[in-house]
Formats: C-alpha cells, structure tokens, sequence
C-alpha cells in the first residue's frame, strides 16, 4: 500500500481500504497541551501510525532575537520553557558571557543555581501534577499546583515576576536576593514537602496509576540516544546523563546531588526520575543557601553591565556607559559559542553567533523537547489510544520551547 | 594550540577540511558539505560520539557561500563536544541527510528546510515543521523582512 494512503493530510475522518480509521488527536484536544495535532491511524483502538505535527505556537523567537539586542532577549527567553523560565534565563545569559569571554560573580553564580533548580521544581510539579490530572488523579493535581504556586511566589519575591521573571543580565542579575530569602525557602520547602510526599502516597503505589503508565511508552536507550533524548526521557532509559554532571556549568561542581536513572524507559520511570529529581533539586538549593557567599551580584566592569543609579547620576564614566549599553548594548566579539545548560526536560543549549554589533548574528535555541516529541511518534506505535495522553504528558511538550 | 580531535580530523580527511578552530573551548571543524556524511560517521562509528546533540543552519548573507549547517555532536563515552559545519551555497542548497545515522535528524532538517530552504537528500520525508503547507519563502533567511505579511490561503476541506 501505498504511503500516501496509510496518512493523508487532510482534516476529514476517513476509513482506509484495509479497515483502519484515520483520526485526528488535537490541535484542539485537552490532552494535548492545546497546540499539537498527531494524526492517528488506528486498527481498533491500537495506534498503528502516527504523525505528530507541530507548529502551532510559532512566534519567531530566533528571529525577534536578531533584530534586538543581547539583554533585550532575555524577557524572550521567559517565554520559551515558560513552566521553568529561570532556566532559560540562566542559559541564555551563560552562553553570551562565554561569548565575552566573562564571567558572573561567584555570588550571582549561586543565585542562578539557586534560581534554576527553584524552577526545575516547578517544571517536574507542572508535569507530573496535569499528567496525574490527566490519568483522573485530580487531587493530586490541587496538591502539586498548590507547591508550584509556593514556588511561584518566592519566585516573585526574587525576580518580580511569576512566570515571566526576566531575572539575570548579562554579567549578572536584575537585583539580589531578598533579605529573608532563606527562611522563606525553607517555609516554602516544607509545604512542597508535605504536598509531595501526598502526592507520592496517592500516585506511587496507586493500581490505576501504575498500571496506566508501567510498560507503557516504552523506549529503549538506543532509540533514545538515536533520537537525541536528554533529561528525564533519556536517564529513565538508564543512561545517566546530567549536563548539571557531565559538563558542570555555574558552581554545580560544588553540590552533592545524585541523578536518579530509570530501568525500563517508559512512563513509570519518567515519572520516578522526576520525583526523585525535585526531592535532589532541593537538596541543592539548600547547599547552596548554606555555602552562599556575600559579595555583589554583577560583573565590575560597566561594559558588560548598567552601573548602578548612583554612579550613572554621579560620574561621566558611568552616564556614558549606561547610555551605551541602554542604546547600544554589550558588544560581543566576533565568533559563535554554544552553551548547554539542564532544562527541566533535558539539555538546553544555546548557539549565538556574533558578528561584533550590539544585536546577535543568530540566535538558535537546542529545545530539549523538540527532540522528544519528534521522538513520540515511536513511543505511541502500537500502543492504545488512550495511552497516548500519560506519554504526551511524561514527555512533558512545552509549546513555547517546541515551537519557539 | 595543537588538538588532538581536530588534529585527527585533518590528518583523516585531508582534502575535506577548510578550517578548524576551537574559539572559547568550542572545537570546530569547518568541512566541505560532500564530506559530512562520511564524517559524521566516522565521528559517530570511531570517535564515539553517539549523540547528535543539534542541527541547525546560519544565514551569512552577502557572503558566498551563503549559509553554513551547524551540527553539535556529543560523547557520551568521552564526555566531549564537538561542532561540525558546512557552507551552503544558495544555488545549491542541498546537504546530504543524516537520518541514516540518527534518527533524531528527521526533525531537525525538517525545520532547517522550513527555516532556510536547504533541502537534504535522502531524509525520508522532507516537509515544512512549523510553518504551515502554502508559506512563502523561509523565514530566518536574512533577507526574510521581519515584518512580512504572508497572503492569505485558500481554505481547505
């Protein structure tokens, strides 16, 4: 039979020759995180092909980011992995200080780390709270929101921002720490906790949980490797490659923290991996207040970054910097780095290239779940239907990073 | 500074190889786009590098050749990076497929063809990804305005 027959693209529900049906998952469907549409061709209620097609979030970002300068992206890059935006923050400004060739202040560096573990906590709580809400546990789901809003709002009390925070600059970060940060992450620590550990007695051992995810969306660590999988898909296959381990970036090198691996490579297992990495990301955090040394957050010299107030007002040097910076900004050297950091779903790398101006040559984002949903298709053969939804949920698609 | 993966690179594949640098520890090696299929296996088959980590392509517009490919390979076995790039030219904007070697490749030369018009011979199943059927032109082209409006298409049952 001929390939054309087995997918046709068009919207119309269609019986095949051969008795399958055609049908179309989303790009409007619940389950589908509202903006992805998988072709299915089923016999029965068994996925016998499938095409996923994407591109329904499309904004440009590569493109936006040519045209304005170095800091001007970083509010641009909130909105890529939006449920971990801190994340993004962090690697964005990470590759354009290797670029220039500088580096944060040891301070600044852990803030970041800091910042970018807050946040894969609220990542792995977004997936696992809607894949559980997805499987019908939907107290679960209230449990684990109610500890990302937590994390939310000390986000808030640090960035100004809930999910669009904006927080570092190139060289640095917009503003330091609040002043009671620590015991407010440790109130907050506990609550996520508690709602963890329900969530885990709810889910864990649950028949209906297990059976709905155990087997299911299998993957072998070949075909992953093959499908450039990193993060929580990747290391549920057993493979235990960590960005945060493998080519520490920041001060990760200075935290003791274990990278969970699966055995099986499907649902169950992702789902396992993330809970034990919320539980290590704590423990980072809580290194990280301990060793959090004092000094300033932004790199000393005035063309990696704006002055403060008082200086702009109060010498010509500092006025003319940050008008330079204002209109200009910083101006890396001629060259192309790419720079890798660990996303809430897998390795998250970004290739600048600079041509010297004030605006980057290119910008391309390495989105780490472009690669597993054009992995999908592979985990749903010759699955259920209704299996797609705990698989689409545990490769965690985040339309804003996918699609860019 | 001498290395010794780029140094390798050279000395296997002598008449392929234009330029190599390793500007802020990125090793780069700039090749002929005939020789990075062959290269791409040597790196995947007998360097160990066994992920494709990224591809994508960079518009350099007045130059010649105008585009280049920019591939990210990584080692798991030796925890090492690597980056591989081709130039493109316009007129013949065609690069051998690496989805014989990984899988992973559909995707991204998929939106490398949506975003910049370089087609890849042998992918099995060459389509825009995030554009839609009926665009027009190529987005991160850099003679692609950015503020284009795109006509309208006709509906479709």
């Amino acid at each position: 039979m001929e390939k054309k027959l087995e997918t046709p693209k068009n919207w119309n529900l269609e019986t095949l020759e051969d008795g399958r049906l055609v049908l179309n998952m989303g790009p409007s469907h619940p389950a589908m995180h509202g903006i992805v549409r998988v072709l299915l061709t089923v016999q029965g209620e068994r996925v016998s092909d499938a095409d996923v097609e994407i591109g329904y979030l499309h904004r440009g970002f590569e493109k936006t980011c040519e045209n304005v300068t170095y800091n001007q992206c970083i509010p641009y890059t909130d909105r890529l992995n939006y449920v971990s935006p801190l994340i993004n923050n962090v690697g964005f400004a990470l590759a354009v200080e290797k670029l220039m060739g500088v580096e944060a202040p040891v301070r600044a560096q852990y803030i970041r780390v800091i910042m970018s573990e807050l946040s894969r906590l609220t990542d792995h709580l977004t997936c696992i709270g809607a894949n559980a809400m997805e499987m019908a546990a939907f107290t679960v789901y209230f449990y684990l929101i109610n500890a990302r809003e937590e994390l939310y709002r000390l986000t808030d009390a640090v960035a100004g921002g809930r999910v669009t925070p904006a927080y570092t600059r190139v060289g640095g970060l917009t503003q330091d720490l609040p002043p009671d940060f620590r015991a407010m992450t440790a109130e907050v620590f506990k609550k996520v906790r508690k709602n963890l550990s329900d969530a885990d007695k709810l889910l864990t051992r649950n028949r209906i949980f297990y059976d709905r995810l155990h087997n299911v969306g299998t993957i072998s660590k070949e075909d992953a490797i093959a499908f450039s999988f990193t993060g929580p898909a990747l290391r549920s296959t057993g493979l235990p490659l960590d960005v945060r381990k493998a080519t520490p970036y920041l001060v990760y090198d200075r935290f003791d923290f274990d990278i969970p691996v699966g055995s099986n490579g499907d649902n169950y297992d992702r789902y396992l991996v993330r809970m034990e990495e919320m539980k290590q990301s704590m423990r980072i955090v809580e290194q990280a207040l301990e060793q959090l040394p004092a000094g300033p957050v932004n790199h000393a010299d005035y063309n990696v970054i704006l002055p403060p107030k008082e200086e702009v007002y109060g010498n010509i040097e500092a006025l003319m910097a940050h008008f330079k910076l204002t209109f200009e900004g910083v101006k890396p050297p001629k060259g192309e780095v790419y720079q890798a950091v660990e996303g809430g779903n897998g390795e998250l790398g970004f290739y600048i290239v600079s041509d010297g101006t004030g605006n980057p040559w290119r910008v391309r984002v390495r989105p780490p779940c472009f690669a597993l949903t054009g992995g999908l298709s592979k985990m749903i053969k010759g699955g259920y239907i209704a299996d797609i939804v705990s698989t689409f949920g545990q490769i965690n698609m985040i339309g804003g990073e996918l699609e860019r | 500074m001498s290395n010794y993966l780029l140094e390798t690179f050279k000395a296997k594949f002598p008449d392929d190889v234009l330029e190599t640098h390793a500007f802020r520890g990125d090793e780069t090696v700039l090749l002929k786009k005939e020789a990075l299929l062959k290269a791409a296996a040597f790196l995947k088959d007998e360097l160990g590098f066994d992920f494709l980590m990224d591809l994508a392509a960079a518009d350099y517009l007045p130059r010649e050749p105008r585009f280049e490919l920019v591939c990210h390979f990584y080692s798991t076995r030796n925890n090492y990076r690597l980056r591989l790039k081709c130039p493109v030219a316009e007129a013949d904007a065609r690069v051998d497929s690496l989805t014989g070697l990984w899988a992973g490749a559909n995707w991204y030369e998929r939106e490398v063809y949506d975003m910049y018009g370089i087609k890849f011979d042998g992918h099995p199943d060459l389509r825009r990804i995030l554009m839609y059927e009926g665009f027009e032109g190529h987005p991160l082209r850099k003679d692609y305005p950015l503020r284009k409006r795109q006509p309208r298409i006709p509906h479709r049952d």
